[in-house]
Order: C-alpha cells, then sequence, then structure tokens
C-alpha cells in the first residue's frame, strides 16, 4: 500500500522507511520543516534546512523513494512555540513534543497523508500499535527503555487507526542501528536528538522570553509559610519539584528546599520540603481516551511525567467536568503542564495534561 | 509516462544546443590562450558572442555589449551591483530572489497591480521622487509568466535619467524581447542550453565594474575561463518555428479544462506562451504539487527554496492574492510537451482534486 513514512532525518524514522519500501510498500518520505535552522542556531548564512533534513532527503535517495520537505514553520510557531511559551508563562512545564505530536505531525500529516491517497502514516516512535478487539490500542514499545507511548497518549483513535510504528516490537535501539546498517543508510551511527528541537543548547527560557516576556520577569521566592526566601530571573526557569537554581533559597536551615507551585500571576516562585510537594489527587484536562472511559474509579498505573515507570493508582473520570482525577496510591509530585497518562498494563488507555492543584 | 511541466525551472536540453556543446567539449581549448587551439575556442566564443547579440539584443543588437556569466543569477547580479553603483535601487515587487536578493536593503520596492503588470503611477512617482535611479523590471514573471509593460516602463526610465535593467530569463526564448531596456540578463538552461552559462547585454557605452577580476576575461567585465561549452549550448539553443503558439494553444486547453472554482493569476494581463498559474482555493500548493508529482506530473509552486521546501509566493501575495498565495501551482510547458499533455495533465488534476474533497469530507 501506499505509506506516507514521517522522515526526521534521524536513525528510527530512515529504518522505517526502509523496512516498508523492503516489505514492498509505496514509502514516500515526508520532512518537517518546523522552524528556520539558520535562526534557530543564530549563525548567520546557515541554510534554512538543518543537517537533519539534509540527512532525511539522503536516506531517501539511497532508498529511492520519493521525499518532500514541508515548510510547517508558521503552523509550528503557533501550535507548539507559541503554546510552550504561554505555558511557561501561566506558572507551567509544558510538553512541546506531544503538543507537535497532537498538531503538527499527527493531525496534518494524517491530513496530508490522506489527501495524497495514502492508507497509512508510519513514524520511526517506539510503541505498538495492537489490532485489539475494539479496534487499534496503543501499548508499550518493547523495549522499555526505549517506549514513546507516553508522548503518544494524546492522538486520537482516529489517528492512532491511521498510524503505522514498525519500531514498537524492536528490542532495543542497537538493533534498529543494525537495521540501519544492513539497509546501507549512512544515519546508522547518527547520535541519538537531545532536548527540546527548536530550543538551541538546552537554553529554553530564551526562547520563552522571546514568545512571553512576562515569563522572564523576576520575582520573589518565597517558603509555603510565607516567608521571602529570595529573588528568581523569572518563573519560566522553574518547575514544581526542582531543587537546583533556588540560589538563597535553596535550603531552610538544613532543609533542602524544592519548587512546590508557581504563581505567574503575583510572579512568585514557592518553595518547601520535598515531603510537602507530593499530592494525594491530580487533576487532569484535555483528555484523550483510547478506550472508553469506564463509570467510577478505575484501578490503572500512571505516568506523570516522561521518565518514569508507570504508578499504581485509581483514575475516576468526571464527563460532567471533563477532568480526569488520579489518585496515586503514594502521593506523588506532579508539575502542571505536563502528561498524565493512564496504562493498563502495557496499554495506553488515556492521558490529558496535568492541571494546578485547585 | 511522466509528464513534464515545469520548463520555467529548466527547460529540456534543445538537440541543437546538445550537439554544440558537445562540439565545443571534443574541441577544447581555453578562449585566452594565445596558440591555435586557443584561437579556436576563441573563434568559437565569439560566434556564439554574435550569435546571442544578434538574437536578443535590441534591433538584432549592433554595438551591445554580451558579457557571459555563469548564469542568470550572476548575470543579474552583475547588472545590480554594476549599473546601480551610484544610483537608488528601484526593484519590482514579483521580481525573482536572483534581483531581489542582489538588491540592497536601502532599495524601494515597485507594487504591482492585481494582474501582476507593474504599477506605471508608482513608478512614475518614485523615479520623480528622488535622484538618478536604477530600475530592475523582468520581461516576464516566472511564477505567473505575466509580461512588464517594458516599453512604457523604459520611457518612463528615460524621462527621469534613470537606467532600466531587465531581467530576461524567462522571456528569452519565448517570443520577441521587448525593447527599450539598457541591459538584458538571460540564463542558458532556461532556453533549452544546458546550465552553466548566462549573459548580460549591455547598451553600448555603459560602464560595468567587474563582480569577479580574475584574469580580465570578457574584457575585463568578468574574470574566469568562459564555460564554453556551455555557452556554445546557449547561443545553439533556438526555438523552432510556432512554438509559441503551439504552447500557447496548450496552454489555454489546460485553462479552459479547469473548473469556475479555479483562479488563473494574471489571466487578464499579456503572458509567456508556456505559463499558467492555476490557483485551487483552500488547497495548499505543497500538497497539490506532492499529488501531482506522485501521479507523474512535475509542476512546481512558488520559488523553489535550496531545502526543498514549498514557500508562499511572494508574487501571489504582491498580486494581492491573501490567502490565495499559497494556493497556486505554476504549470510551465516546456519546448517539447506532448501533444495530449493538456489532456493528460487535466485527467491528473481531475483526480487530485476528487481525492482531496473525499478526505476533506
Amino acid at each position: 500500500m501506499r505509506i506516507l513514512v514521517a522522515m526526521s532525518g534521524g536513525v528510527d524514522s530512515s529504518v522505517v522507511a526502509g523496512l516498508l519500501k523492503e516489505q514492498g510498500h509505496e514509502v514516500i518520505g515526508a520532512t518537517l520543516q518546523l522552524y528556520d535552522h539558520g535562526a534557530a542556531v543564530q549563525k548567520k548564512g546557515a541554510c534554512c534546512a538543518g543537517q537533519d533534513i539534509l540527512d532525511a532527503r539522503r536516506v531517501a535517495d539511497r532508498l529511492d523513494i520519493p521525499h518532500y520537505v514541508l515548510d510547517r514553520e508558521t503552523r509550528f510557531r503557533e501550535a507548539v512555540m507559541a503554546e510552550f511559551a504561554a505555558s511557561y508563562a501561566a506558572g507551567e512545564t509544558p510538553i512541546p513534543c506531544i503538543r507537535c505530536n497532537q498538531t503538527v505531525k499527527f493531525q496534518d500529516l494524517v491530513e496530508l497523508a490522506r489527501d495524497l491517497g495514502a492508507e497509512a502514516l508510519a513514524t520511526g516512535h517506539y510503541a505498538r500499535r495492537v489490532e485489539g478487539a475494539a479496534g487499534p490500542e496503543l501499548h508499550r514499545a518493547a523495549d522499555p527503555a526505549r517506549d514513546q507511548s507516553y508522548f503518544l497518549a494524546l492522538t486520537t483513535p482516529e489517528q492512532l487507526a491511521f498510524s503505522r510504528f514498525p519500531l514498537g516490537g524492536f528490542p532495543d535501539k542497537a538493533t534498529v542501528r543494525a537495521e540501519a546498517a544492513r539497509l546501507g543508510l549512512n544515519v546508522a551511527e547518527k547520535p541519538d536528538s537531545q532536548d527540546i528541537c527548536f530550543v538551541p543548547a538546552g537554553r529554553y527560557h530564551e526562547v520563552v522570553a522571546k514568545h512571553r516576556p512576562e515569563a522572564a520577569e523576576p520575582g520573589e521566592i518565597v517558603h509555603l509559610d510565607g516567608r521571602v526566601l529570595g529573588r528568581h530571573e523569572g518563573i519560566a526557569r522553574y518547575t514544581v519539584g526542582q531543587g537546583r537554581g533556588l540560589g538563597t533559597a535553596s535550603y531552610d536551615g538544613e532543609q533542602p528546599l524544592y519548587v512546590a507551585a508557581l504563581e505567574p500571576g503575583r510572579r512568585r516562585v514557592v518553595v518547601g520540603p520535598r515531603a510537602a510537594l507530593p499530592q494525594a489527587e491530580v487533576q487532569v484536562a484535555e483528555v484523550n481516551w483510547l478506550r472508553p472511559p469506564s463509570e467510577g474509579p478505575v484501578p490503572c498505573q500512571v505516568k506523570l511525567r516522561a521518565r518514569e515507570v508507570p504508578q499504581p493508582a485509581t483514575a475516576e473520570w468526571d464527563a460532567a467536568s471533563a477532568t480526569l482525577r488520579v489518585r496515586p496510591e503514594a502521593p506523588a509530585i506532579a508539575a502542571p503542564g505536563q502528561a498524565c497518562v493512564l496504562y493498563e498494563g502495557d496499554r495506553v488507555l488515556g492521558g490529558g495534561f496535568i492541571r494546578r492543584a485547585a | 509516462m511522466s509528464l513534464y511541466m515545469d520548463a520555467n525551472a529548466t527547460e529540456p536540453l534543445r538537440p541543437a544546443a546538445r550537439a554544440a556543446v558537445v562540439a565545443a567539449l571534443e574541441a577544447g581549448g581555453n578562449p585566452s590562450s594565445v596558440h591555435a587551439a586557443g584561437r579556436g575556442a576563441r573563434r568559437l566564443l565569439e560566434a556564439a558572442r554574435e550569435a546571442v547579440a544578434s538574437r536578443f539584443a535590441p534591433g538584432a543588437g549592433p554595438g551591445w555589449e554580451v558579457v557571459f556569466t555563469a548564469g542568470g543569477t550572476e548575470a543579474n547580479a552583475l547588472a545590480i551591483h554594476g549599473l546601480g553603483r551610484g544610483r537608488r535601487l528601484l526593484v519590482g515587487a514579483t521580481e525573482h530572489p536572483a534581483v531581489l536578493a542582489a538588491a540592497w536593503p536601502e532599495a524601494g520596492l515597485l507594487p504591482v497591480l492585481g494582474d501582476g503588470t507593474l504599477d506605471l503611477a508608482a513608478l512614475e512617482a518614485a523615479l520623480a521622487g528622488g535622484p538618478p535611479a536604477l530600475v530592475c523590471a523582468m520581461a516576464a514573471n516566472n511564477e505567473t509568466g505575466v509580461r512588464h509593460p517594458i516599453g512604457e516602463i523604459a520611457a518612463l526610465c528615460r524621462a527621469h535619467g534613470a537606467l532600466l535593467h531587465m531581467d530576461a530569463v524567462q522571456a528569452a526564448g519565448r517570443g520577441a524581447l521587448p525593447e527599450g531596456a539598457d541591459s538584458i540578463a538571460l540564463s542558458g538552461h532556461k532556453v533549452g542550453g544546458p546550465p552553466g552559462a548566462g549573459a548580460l547585454l549591455l547598451r553600448p557605452g555603459l560602464h560595468l565594474p567587474p563582480l569577479i577580476a580574475g584574469g580580465g576575461q570578457e574584457r575585463g567585465r568578468r574574470g574566469g575561463t568562459e564555460p564554453l561549452p556551455a555557452i556554445a549550448g546557449l547561443a545553439a539553443a533556438l526555438p523552432e518555428p510556432g512554438e509559441a503558439a503551439r504552447l500557447a494553444a496548450l496552454r489555454d486547453r489546460i485553462e479552459a479544462g479547469l473548473p469556475g472554482e479555479v483562479v488563473i493569476a494574471g489571466a487578464g494581463a499579456p503572458r509567456l506562451p508556456n505559463t499558467s498559474l492555476i490557483i485551487l482555493p483552500g488547497v495548499a500548493a505543497e500538497t497539490q504539487v506532492i499529488a501531482l508529482d506522485l501521479a507523474g506530473v512535475r509542476v512546481s509552486a512558488g520559488a523553489a527554496c535550496s531545502s526543498g521546501k514549498v514557500a508562499r509566493s511572494h508574487v501571489l501575495a504582491a498580486m494581492g492574492f491573501g490567502d490565495l498565495a499559497g494556493s497556486g501551482i505554476r504549470v510551465s510547458l516546456p519546448w517539447n510537451v506532448a501533444e495530449d499533455a493538456a489532456e493528460r495533465f487535466l485527467e491528473a488534476w481531475s483526480a487530485m482534486r476528487s481525492r482531496l474533497s473525499k478526505s476533506a469530507a
């Protein structure tokens, strides 16, 4: 069948394109240009296309498949970068990769694939799409170290039905690299991408300040009990649970302090002892269900951040307010803006964004 | 069988041009050499120069100078930097990036009318408002094929002591070039020669310092050994008799076969015979170009960035198309286009159109 492959220029999506081509599919490669690379690295004269786009094109040449570069700069700026900055300005810790998957990747590329007469969209994500009795299900990848199901939990059932993740069953990254080498792809040894793609050298607060200057304005660091302990250079530099970057407010006597909350209106960073941070209940909004929600409390496992193993919890869906209430078995630190994803074993039940505790 | 309809990107090589390239490659020799091999190359070079002047310079070009370059972009840059020195620069809003990027930031941008032709009133106002200028106006636009009224533009320039540089890269070889410009830029591969050679034609008596001095070739106007095979190909790339009329008829068949929802940019203005800018409202040009490519039809949209992305057309934006500026594809028929190309294009276009409406539903 005709399949559109989202090719980032990295080893994963390159292998996907190569394997599908090898299986006899009519593969079309597409690479998103999400931002002006030259502007992002702030190097005059740098090409608007970064190395990744050039790599994707070379892989497509090697595989002898048509390949297109899609200009999504405006869409990405509005749907992902502006949202990223707005989220920080609202005292949250955004997760732009999920926003990008929700909009630029799965929404737009599925639409484009359909327009081009393709029957599926394939990506290099590490997750498994399993044909269940009631339709396609999203499952964790075979390799727990690489699993990206957390980032895909907000793709809609329709998008999931159209999508393919051929790497989900791979035992590990080494196997993927070996496949790349076998296919003769020169990206086989390319290092994994790091951090947020549009943020040069991890200086994300500069990106935020450009979009939302108020998130970079200085303010007070106050203790939960109201004492002013220090000053900060903008709430965008902090996330709930963080212990670094607090300066004079790092300790209360001998006791280390952590960010307990961010108050965008008063531009305050609220700190407290570690024990004061975990929440018994986490509120989740913008929920996407990949299995129709059940009535009453549902036992499940939950991930409140990308890098943690799912923890036992109970989730209750309030359809009237479109809010999910999650009660981890052990109270947990939850940063507003991050995703909360529910699992039942390997299967993703759904997910949404963590809201500030009321 | 694929259908190549992107002649404005590059024309297929004409057989006579190919033969001239091969002959020059086989002959060898550097036109600057003193010995017989050099003289042989020099003879070929000067024959090519005369052929280009007599074909493209006004009145068959007595006294006009032909400076060979590596292509159209260089010819335009040479004219702008050479002739624009000490003058104000006024540049049409729909000029090719080769001209827009060579212009300095203080250059004035001349608006176009809704049909894509240069706004003469605005030109006159701009010319009247300051010291002598260099005006850059293209003979025909690469995206829409719209021809500027060069005769009237030239008259205004003369009246105000301005020089006129005409980018004729797309117009050359597609009907007679309009008269009145002081310099004319050409590109070999856009007329059916090989890539790698272009030319700047200069009205007699114009002073033009070089961009590249080098060994003083081209009478000191452009250093570097001349790419003789490419130049010979450019000189030999002649259109066939009746070619323009044949392409225009085909182009008109395509436009007549499209549904009423489609907008043809610049349809009311004089245009190149081979070019049609077809806007399908609400559908990204990118999607159209890819869908047609997958169906074997090669068209383009906007100005191709080196990354290959399809950018929004600055030409359509300047013509006031607003949101529609992102929905136009350019069909440009090559000299060797198949006789049934119109029907095959319309079939592929309709198939694309019906699939789009399906997926939108």
